[in-house]
Formats: C-alpha cells, structure tokens, sequence
C-alpha cells in the first residue's frame, strides 16, 4: 500500500475521518503553492490534492477556472508542478495527489508522466477525463510506478459502473457528491446516504467525497458517511480573496484547521 | 441510417486510435444511456418516416448539385460543380444534424435541448428545430462570437431560444462547449446536449457523421445521374469537420475518388494565428475525444483562428485524424485572404455568395481545377451561404479601399 493507502487506514483505525483539501497548483504562482503544501499539512490536511491547470477545465465551475486561468498566466507548467513537489518532499509527509486533465498527463506520456509523478514524490493522480477503459495502459503505468490511480463516481453511475470503479481505482475512491461541475454550494447532497451504501456493498475502499462542500459543519455531517472529504472551492475562494500572499496561506491553513476539527472524532 | 461496415471500429466509439469517450464520470451515464437510444430509435420505422419527412419538406431535401459553368470555364481545367448546401433551410448544412439530433432528443423523452455554437449557424439550426418540435433551447456562444456574429444572436432570440455568452477562456467556440459541457453535467436527467459537428466523446461523432451522411449519399447519386459516373476529387472546408464527413462518408469505398478536407490557415499557418489543426496540430484529448490538436508540449490548448467562425477550432473531428493518418483523405490549409478572394469571386463568377467557411472550399478548388484534365470532376460541398458574413466582409474591404485610398 502507498502513502495515500496508509494514511487513510491509520484515520479509519482511530474512527477519524479524512480532510482533503484542493489548491490549484501555481495560484497565483508557484511561490504561493510552495507555502501552502506545508502550511495545510500542518494544519491537518490528511492528503493534498493539487490541481494541475488547464486551458480547458470543462469538469470546473467558475472559482476553479479562473484559479487555473491564473495560475496559467503565471507561467504554471505541470513539469514545474513536478519540480516543486520533488522539491518539497524531503520536508513533507503528508501524501500529495495531482488532480488533472488527460491532456496535461498524456501528452508528457503514458509512460513517462507516471514516472515522472513517482521520481518527484507524488502519491497518487485523478485525471478527471480518463475513464479507466479509454487509456488502460496510462493506468497500468500509473499502477507499475506505485502511484495510485484514484477513480471518480457520481450519482448518475450506475451499480455496474460502480462496481468496476471501486474495483479499479486505486488509494481511495473519489465520489462526487453532487451532478455538476466543481463548486462550493450550501447544503447537504441529496442520495448520498444510499450511494455511499452501494459502494460499501461492493468495496471496502476508502471513499472521500467532494464537490461542492463549503463548511466545516457540511464536511462533519458528509464525513460520517464516509472515510473522508475533499473542500476545493471554498478554500481556493479564500486564497483569491487574500490581499497579500502572507494571508493568502494563513486564511487557508486557519478554514483547514477548523475544516478538520470535527473530523477527528473530538465533540464538533 | 446505419454506418458502412467498413468504418465498424475496432473498439466502439474508436477511428483508430482516435475518438474514445473522454468524458468525466457525470456523463459517462448519459452517454452510455444515448449510444443505446441512438440506434435503437433511428431504426424505427417511426422514427425515419418522421426525419426522412422533415429533411425533405422541411429543410428542401435533396438540395440540387449545380454545375458551375463559368467557374468552370474561368478556371480552365475540371468540372466544378457545387453541393448546394447553402440552400438547406436555414442556409447550411447545420440542419441536417440537428432535426436528427432533436428529433432523436424528443424520442428519448429529454424536453430541454442545450449547443455551443462558433458562427452562429449550429445556434441558430438548433434553435429552429427546438421551435419545429416545441423543445426548450439553450445556446452557448462565445462573448467573442456574440460580437462578431450579431445577426444571428438575434435569430435564434427570435426563434425562442436563449443565448448563453461565454466569458471564460478565449471566449470562442472551445469555451462555448465546455460551458455546454459543464451545463450538461449539471442538467443530465432532462437535458439533451446536441453537439454541432462530428466530435465530441463517444458517440457523437458517429451520431453527426450519419445524419450529414445525406449529403453524399445525394451528392453521389445526383452526380450518377447527371455524369454516369462518380467525382475525381471531393472537396469540403473542415473546422470540426462535419460537412465535409458528410459529403466524404458515402465515397470511402470508392477508391478512385480522393477526399481533399481544407483547413483554414488563418493568417498563416508560420504566424501561429490559424485553425489548421490536421496541417499543424498534434495529438491530444479535447472535448472528450481524442484526436488531433492545437497545443503547446505542456498539453495547453491554443486558442484557434480565422476569419470564418464556424472554422475557428483548435480540435477536429476523430474520424478525419484517422482519414488523415490512413491516408484515405488530404487535409490542405488556405489563409484567410484567399477564403476572402474565393468570397468575392464566386459572389461574382456565379451569383452565389459562399459563406466563408465553404470559401475556404472554393479557394482549394480553384488551385485543384486547372491542374487537372477537362475531362475530370470535382465537386465541392457548398456547406453554407455567406449572408451572415456580409458585414465582416464589407468591413474588411471598405477599411482596405481607405487604406489605398490614404
């Protein structure tokens, strides 16, 4: 098992639940990034996805896209990306995931983007465009460099899907709590209890679930259905709405405090 | 209806390593739920009675295939003749795709029909066979497109549709389908999403591909009559590529026929400022498919350009990457100035003013024919008129009688 597998059993071991939070890599710059990946780590981010930008990010709503927008301008590449994070490793425990198109990671290499991840210390990769059966041998790579292949499932996957789905991903399974694009929204998902059921019925996987969770009291109350949860969104809001770099990392690693406070088992 | 069984791909949804269904989970669904309706219902009895019906008394089906005499004789070498699409309802070949596609929508029981649309002409198709067959009907068009294409914003308003800016990205038609896109993610359960050229994930580009087949399949049979025998060269403008599909599907088999797509070269395919995809690009994952795109090493999409709209895509049909690379078809590229020469000529040689994406078509056409024998015949799909393109043309050469002028 990788880091992002042991990580998430030693949470379900103590009856604690995941906090993963999202940042779009190199926004507003890669300086910014470099501050935050210990900041949220130390501030109890279980794992990190990193959002690898994208000139057409069609799975986003519009707090991620202008995200990736800046950090596009900004001279962002995912070589770049790969760079900082080889960088960091040494100081940094917490597990990293990319979070991406298949463009980015395809035209690097089916072969050679896998490496690449595992040579810089990335702990696993969720290509939002890539079902499992359209690149096959992208995911074999993915699974022969030992970093995991994390897969999504949304409400409108049917059981079958379902099935294969929790059978193939690797690290933990990515339920997208909500049909839409990306997007902090107020209250809690509808079907969820009964959708997390049918995973449970056929993986014992670990499952996070994202997409459109904004509060610390919306990820308690998702978190008791689930191993963990992902807040992109809300917190990417908070970086752009910071006046200067300094706050930008510490207003993000304060709502990530507080984030994962009631994760923990202690009374909310 | 049913495709040849010489392009069965090996995987569905495939065209050698192209196409695919790159979509994210969301979708895969709705996909899955449309690559099973799609046959299922197109054969049905019902079902084609109704379309063959509309496509003939609604959109005037078949449109002629008109030999160009003067063009002919002015280009001094083959026979020119023209696929009068630009005399479908409408004014393109855009019609054909959508009564199929929002015809095959109301069969599924979806009631609200969402586009992207470049030019305006997908848009405002759409918009009209939403108001054929009382569906709800949303456009999505770049803020760029919103501009540049006025009079056919007002078109589809007037049609009852609602058109839907799009300020994100280059604010063309690339961000006018991941808006789309984003809707239909968000909107699957009631929600048809009717993409307007041969791409897309799986199955759309097999789905466009067959209801634009009529277009060869009246081209081929027509130039039979008329001829007794089949065409030299085909030549078709190809953005997305669906007219030219269209036109080239029905002629695979027939191995003396060549198939010549053209691109447009923008301002120069050296300047960076052009859509010639299958001339420049390379090979990538857009828009749920894979093909061939317009992209940096680090897999960012560039934003493409022309003159003509309708053309200005960074991506280009699955199945033309394939032709390309099997090598059944020729993808050349013209600039922007000659598809404006080829406006303003063929206006004035026939009386037919080309819109300036089936310019870009005429210009090829007018290097090709005096290279080959009199005795030789090439028929050019004439996907659109040129109406819509009246202002931005005489704007250009209103500014360059100033410019000389001064």
């Amino acid at each position: 098992m990788g880091r992002i597998g042991d990580r998430l059993a030693a949470l379900r071991a103590r009856g604690e639940k995941a906090l993963v939070p999202f940042v779009t890599a190199g926004d507003p710059d890669l300086g910014v990034t470099e501050a935050l990946l210990p900041a949220l780590a130390e501030a109890g981010a279980d794992v990190i996805e990193l959002g690898v930008p994208w000139s057409d990010p069609s799975a986003e709503g519009p707090t991620i896209q202008r995200a990736s927008e800046r950090a596009l301008r900004a001279g962002t590449t995912l070589r770049r990306i790969l760079g900082l994070v080889k960088a960091l490793r040494p100081k940094l425990d917490v597990p990293i995931v990319l979070m991406g198109y298949a463009n980015s990671f395809l035209t690097m290499g089916e072969r050679h983007f896998p490496e690449a991840a595992r040579e810089a210390g990335v702990d696993g990769v969720i290509t939002v465009d890539c079902p499992p059966e359209e690149e096959p041998g992208y995911y074999d790579a993915l699974e022969a460099c030992g970093v995991d292949g994390i897969l999504l499932a949304a409400p409108t996957t049917t059981p079958e899907r379902l099935a294969m789905l929790a059978r193939r991903t690797r690290g933990f399974l990515y339920y997208v709590s909500l049909t839409g694009v990306t997007g902090a929204r107020s209250g809690l998902p509808p079907r969820l209890e009964e959708n997390l059921a049918r995973i449970r019925a056929v993986s014992s996987v670990p499952v996070c679930v994202g997409f459109g969770i904004s509060t610390a009291a919306q990820a308690a109350a998702i978190a008791r259905h689930a191993d963990g949860v992902v807040v992109g969104s809300a917190l990417v809001e908070r970086i752009a709405r910071a006046k200067s770099r300094e706050e930008a990392v510490t207003e993000a690693a304060s709502f990530v405090a507080a984030l994962k406070a009631p994760l923990r088992g202690e009374p909310a | 209806m049913t495709a040849a069984p010489t392009d069965a791909p090996a995987k569905p949804g495939r065209f050698g390593p192209y196409g695919g269904r790159y979509a994210s989970e969301t979708l895969m669904a709705a996909l899955v739920e449309l690559e099973e309706a799609y046959p299922r219902i197109t054969a049905t009895p019902a079902f084609q009675a109704e379309l063959a019906d509309l496509l003939e008394h609604y959109a005037g089906r078949p449109t002629p295939l008109f030999l160009a005499q003067r063009a002919t004789a002015l280009l001094g070498g083959a026979k020119v003749y023209l696929k009068r699409e630009d005399l479908a309802h409408t004014g393109a070949h855009k019609i054909n795709n959508v009564l199929g596609q929002c015809l095959l929508a109301k069969y599924m029981g979806k009631p609200r029909i969402i586009a992207e649309t470049g030019a305006g002409q997908h848009g405002v198709a759409t918009a009209t066979a939403c108001a054929l067959l009382g569906l709800c009907c949303e456009v999505y068009m770049g803020a760029e497109d919103v501009e540049r294409q006025a009079p056919n914003v007002f078109r589809m308003e007037l049609l009852g549709a609602r058109v839907v800016p799009v300020t994100s990205g280059s604010k063309t038609l690339k961000d006018a389908i991941n808006e789309a896109m984003r809707d239909w993610v968000t909107n699957v359960e009631n929600t048809y999403y009717c993409i307007g050229s041969v791409m897309g994930p799986h199955p759309y580009p097999t789905i466009v591909r067959d209801f634009q087949r009529v277009i060869g399949v009246e081209a081929r049979r027509q130039m039979l009559e008329r001829e007794g025998r089949l065409p030299d060269v085909l030549v078709a403008c190809v953005g997305g590529g669906s007219n030219a599909m269209g036109l080239f599907h029905p002629f695979l088999d027939d191995a003396g026929v060549r198939m010549i797509g053209v691109e447009p070269a923008g301002e120069g395919i050296g300047t960076g400022r052009h859509g010639a995809t299958l001339c420049a690009g390379v090979p990538g994952i857009l828009h749920g498919q894979k093909t061939i795109v317009l992209a940096d090493d680090d897999g960012q999409i560039f934003p493409a350009h022309s003159i003509s709209a309708g053309l200005d895509y960074p991506g280009v049909g699955p199945e033309h990457a394939w032709l390309r690379d099997s090598g059944r078809a020729e993808y050349v590229a013209v600039t922007d100035e000659e598809a404006l020469d080829s406006y303003v000529w063929l206006s004035r040689t026939e009386g037919i003013i080309p819109a300036l994406e089936s310019s870009h078509a005429i210009a090829h056409a007018r290097k090709l024919a005096p290279t080959l024998r009199r005795d030789a015949i090439v028929l050019v799909n004439l996907s659109g008129r040129g109406d819509k393109d009246a202002p931005t043309v005489r704007q250009i050469l209103e500014d360059r009688a100033k410019a000389q002028a001064s």
